[in-house]
Parts: C-alpha cells; structure tokens; sequence
C-alpha cells in the first residue's frame, strides 16, 4: 500500500514522490541512476527522522489519527492467533466500533477486546468511526466477565475519537455502560493488559482502559477531551487545537513523566503505519513482559494491588484548613 | 418611526428613555422571576422554600453547603477531606492560568475545590455525603475531587456507614488533563469497597449531572435518584446536536425522559428528600422506618 503523508510531512512527500518517478525512469533508461535513488533514499529518512525527533503534540495527534495506522484488527492478526471474534450484548445490538474475541497469546489462551475505526468511507460509517455506543462497552464487559470465569487474561486495545454522543446512546445509557465497565474492571480477577494504539478519546477510551498495566505506543495520544474540543470551549475556535494539545499533555512521553501509563512502545521511524509488523513485534514484547509481570499475583491480590493503584490516581496538596 | 414618536420634541423622548432605565434599577435581589414559569418571586420566599419555586416546583441550582444544611440533621456534622487541596500538575494556562481560576472560583464560592463531604445523619440515621458545588469552576471534577470523594468512603468504610453523592458538575476538570480522567476510575475503585462492605451507595443526580461525572460513579448508586428537570446525561446537548444535525426531543436528557428510559429509580422532590431518602436508607440497612 502507498504510505499517505501529513500535512507537516509535506517535504518527505515530495522526496518519496521523486524517487518513485526515478524508479519508473529507471527500468527504461540506460544509465544508471540507481546511486541517485538510493542518495534521496537516505535524504528521506534523514528527513523522516528529523522531522520525527520534533513532532509538537498536534503534529502526534494526527499521526495517531492517521487513516493507514494499525487498528485493532491488526495488531489481533500480528500479535495473537487463533482469533475467534465474538458479537453481542445479549440485550440490544452487536456494536460495530467495538471487536472482541478469544485468541492465543504465544499459544497461552487469552481474550482479546478493542476500538475498531474502518479505513474507507463504507467501512468507516460501519465502524461508527470507532465510536461505540452503549452496546459496545456492554458487550466488552460481557466477553471480560467470560474471561474472567475461565481465568483468561484479557488484552485491550484503546482507539477512538470517543464514546458516540448521540440520541439513542444516550437513551440506551451511554453513561452508565461506561461507569459499569470502571466499576467491574476494577474488581476483575483476571489481568487487565491495556495499550492505547492510538486515540485515547477521554471516558470512551477509559471504559476499556482500566486494568493492571497501560501501555502505550509512542505516538498514540491519550486525553480527557479532544484537543479540538478543549480548544472550542477555551479559545471557542477550534483552530486553536494545537495549542490546547500543547497545554493538555497528551503525548505517551509526558503521560509517562507524569506517571499516568506505565511504558512507551517506541513506534517505527515514520510511525506505526510504516511498519505494522515492526510495530506489533515491539508492543508484543512489552506485552509479554507486562503479563509476565503479572500473572505472578494470585487473583486477589491482582485485585488489590488494581485498586489500590487506581485509587492513588492524582496530584494535590495537603494542609489543614482554618 | 412611529407617528407619536415623530410627533413628540427630542427632549420629551430622551426623558422618556431615561425613564424605563429607572424603571429597571429595581434593587437587585429582592424580586426573582422562576425561569420556568416565569412567575415573580419574593426571592426570599423561593430561598426559604429550598431554592424550589413554590408556584410550579421548579428547582433552581443550590450551593453544597445550603444543600448539606437542608439534609442532614443539626447535630454531630464533621467535614472530611478539606485538608485536601488544589495544585497545578500542568502548569496550565489559556487566556488565564489554572491557579488564577482557582483562585477566583475561591473568592466566589469560599470553597477550595468543587466537592465537599461532610459526616452527619439524616432523620438520625447516620451517613457519609459528599456533595458538588456547581459555582465552583463548574462542579468540575479533578484530582481533590477525586480524593475528597474517596476519603468519604474510607470514613464510610471505617465508621460502616453509607454512603450518598449529590452531583452537579459539568463532568471532568480540563485544566488537569488526563489526572480529571483517571478520577473516573479512583472513584468507581473506592465503590467496589463500599459494595463489597454490603454498605449502601445511594446518588442523587441534581442539574447538571453530565461526561465524566455522569459516566462513572453517578449511575453506580444501589438507588440512583434524581432531582426533577435536572439534566444528566453524558454529552452535551449542543454536542450532540452538532452530531446528529437535528433538534434534539422535547424534554431530552431530563430527570424526567431518563425515568422514562428505565436509567434512574425515582425522582424526588427537594422538599421531600429527607424523608425519602431516610426511608431507603433504613430499609437498605434493615432499620425500622424512620419517625416521622
């Protein structure tokens, strides 16, 4: 597939396009002009890489918004095998933005629960953008409590803009399918792996997000509100995105400064979407570790040890009031 | 231009204007019109009346601290939690810093942060409340929320007491980035405690209940009660009006359309909660009722 590029990658466009017109010459051409493409092959990466080494949080968040970055699916088919994917709340509706099924992690049984975007038209409206609505955090909460009883450890992977605000699921309890999904995950008595792959889109990521580690790769973002969303109501224009994505920290390096995720998965040069094999082979060992980690808890202090940690969450100061 | 306007000399129709202004400049305070049926109110009367308008019963916002000295019994009140305080973990700053908005919401409201929790009884049945307060930077949660709420239920565990949220907060705290979010799931843990204790979660949603308050402990009430014509619901109506490109129903997001939709178990009037809510209270924890 032919990489698509950024607005602020313009110039390594620019490059690729360049060399990809010198290897259509090439194949007719009588003099050899393969030194040339391989000199701008180097400029590119050379370039690739300086403009990576500074990305500000805007510019991240568009490469974890990238429409060729790995979603769930993915990583399902790289990471894990033997997937058999599972549909339904059992109540209303088998929601299309959230997958979730059993699968095999190094042959190990394990449940596998994720945000999935689409990448054409079609399969985008179909995938609700990966935006979920009640159903979908129920059914997640559904195949968690089936792994839960045979003793399955559960991976998740976060990716979506935000749980869908819309009419129907708010009348169907959007707000209460999230809150569930808090509440039991924090007293499930299996290992709760949890990476952000992508966008992690404030409450709507949440509900699947709580667990024993949070991984997370190094251009996802991870935020309580869009920064286009955090922007309109402080700025009221959405133009100062960029800004609002600079104050509200959500790069996985300050998340991981603030002690709010647990590790950075270095993405390939580029991002994800450059090498999705690469990229899959790297979360997968910091998943290895991270069960590894974990798996030597019995459940109830696995349990323990969860809410404590959640219950630690967050900075003040202390000091006796007159 | 009318024909009396072209009639009447300049003069007579600057007077004329200058009237009305003093018309207006009635003192401030004294009278209120209900935004509901737009009846003129003593405003001391609706103020006696728990903020509730006593010719429709529509209920206007109240502080925290007005509302906690309507519930709870006169008697044996202790504050948990006000050690508690905000900082500034992002150093945050739009067109004003973080810590001056803190600061301002402070001149404004006397409180610290958005929650206050108090230790009392209701009807003599003793109980934890931690309540919003709306005036407060929106009733926004962040990290003291968060802890003032979970020091709550520590006491509440402790003292084997239940435990009662009112909310009214606009939903996570902005300015504290990720922290407000992970405040969702710090309180939602410390409720798995309660739950295991068998000791009662009881919430009332008050105007507004909304995002990352209302999705995550405000529907985990054993009882989830509401206050009438409050919204609650988890994105705003203009969000979701930009969204879905219509006008949104009649009524939608109310107290009223969530009972409706099977969300909440009882609407209860202001005037009526202390008795309710000792009612519940009492058959929860296999009490007998409450004297009247």
């Amino acid at each position: 597939m032919k990489t698509t590029f950024l607005d602020f990658e313009q110039p390594i466009a620019e490059l690729e396009a360049k060399i990809e017109e010198l290897r259509f010459v090439q194949d007719d051409s009588a003099v050899d002009i393969s030194d040339e493409i391989g000199r701008l092959e180097t400029k590119s990466q050379a370039l690739t890489k300086e403009l990576y080494a500074k990305l500000s949080p805007w510019q991240i968040a568009q490469v974890a918004r990238h429409g060729q970055r790995p979603y769930t699916l993915d990583y399902c088919q790289q990471i894990f095998t033997d997937f058999v994917e599972l549909h339904g709340d059992r109540a209303f509706a088998d929601d299309h933005a959230i997958v979730g099924g059993m699968a095999r992690f190094n042959g190990q049984s394990c449940m596998v629960i994720g945000h999935q975007k689409g990448r054409d038209t079609k399969e985008k409206i179909f995938r609700n953008f990966g935006m979920p609505r009640p159903e979908g955090y129920r059914k997640a909460l559904r195949l968690m409590r089936l792994a839960e009883k045979f003793g399955l450890p559960i991976f998740t992977f976060v990716d979506t803009p935000g749980a869908y605000p819309g009419v129907d699921a708010e009348e169907r309890g959007q707000s209460e399918a999230i809150g569930r999904n808090l509440f039991e995950m924090a007293e499930l008595k299996v290992p709760i792996l949890c990476t952000i792959i992508g966008e992690g889109g404030s409450g709507g990521a949440l509900a699947i997000a709580v667990g024993d580690t949070v991984l997370m790769l190094q251009y996802a973002t991870y935020s309580v509100i869009s920064p286009e969303g955090c922007a309109s109501i402080l700025w009221k224009s959405a133009e100062k995105a960029g800004d609002a994505a600079e104050i509200l920290g959500i790069t996985a390096a300050r998340l991981k400064s603030l002690g709010l995720i647990d590790r950075v998965v270095n993405e390939p040069l580029g991002g994800a979407h450059r090498d999705v094999r690469g990229v899959a082979m790297s979360l997968k060992r910091a998943l290895q570790e991270a069960l590894r980690q974990v798996s030597e808890l019995s459940p109830a202090e696995l349990v323990e040890k969860r809410i404590e940690r959640l219950m630690e969450y967050g900075r003040y100061k202390e000091q006796p009031v007159s | 231009m009318t024909w009396i306007q072209k009639l009447l000399p300049p003069k007579l129709k600057t007077t004329a204007g200058k009237e009305t202004s003093v018309k207006r400049s009635i003192p401030e305070g004294l009278w209120m019109k209900c935004p509901a049926c737009e009846a003129t109110l003593y405003t001391s009367d609706v103020e006696k009346n728990a903020n509730v308008c006593p010719k429709c019963s529509h209920h206007n916002r109240l502080r925290a601290r007005a509302r906690l000295d309507l519930l709870l019994d006169p008697e044996g009140r202790f504050e948990i939690g006000s050690e508690v305080l905000p900082v500034d973990p992002l150093k945050f700053k739009d067109s004003k810093r973080y810590t001056e908005r803190l600061n301002g919401a402070n001149d404004d409201t006397g409180e610290y942060d958005a929650m206050v929790v108090l230790q009392g009884a209701v009807k003599t049945i003793p109980l934890v409340v931690a309540c919003f307060e709306f005036e407060f930077l929106g009733g926004s949660m962040g990290s003291v929320v968060g802890e003032r709420f979970v020091r709550g239920v520590r006491t509440a565990l402790e003292q084997r007491l239940p435990f009662l949220c009112i909310t009214s907060s606009g939903g996570a705290r902005m300015q504290e980035g990720l922290f407000s979010l992970m405040q969702m799931a710090k309180t939602t843990a410390a409720l798995t405690l309660l739950a295991r204790a068998r000791l009662p979660f009881i919430t009332l949603l008050a105007d507004p209940t909304m995002g990352g308050v209302s999705a995550s402990f405000a529907f985990m009430g054993d009882v989830v009660l509401a206050e009438p014509g409050a919204l609650i619901g988890f994105a705003g109506p203009r969000v979701i009006e930009q969204t879905v490109r219509e006008t949104l129903p009649e009524g939608f997001q109310r107290s009223e359309f969530l009972l409706e939709k099977g969300a909440i178990d009882l609407i209860v009037d202001r005037r009526e909660l202390r008795d309710t809510l000792a009612g519940l209270l009492a058959l929860l924890q296999k009490q007998p009722s409450p004297a009247s």
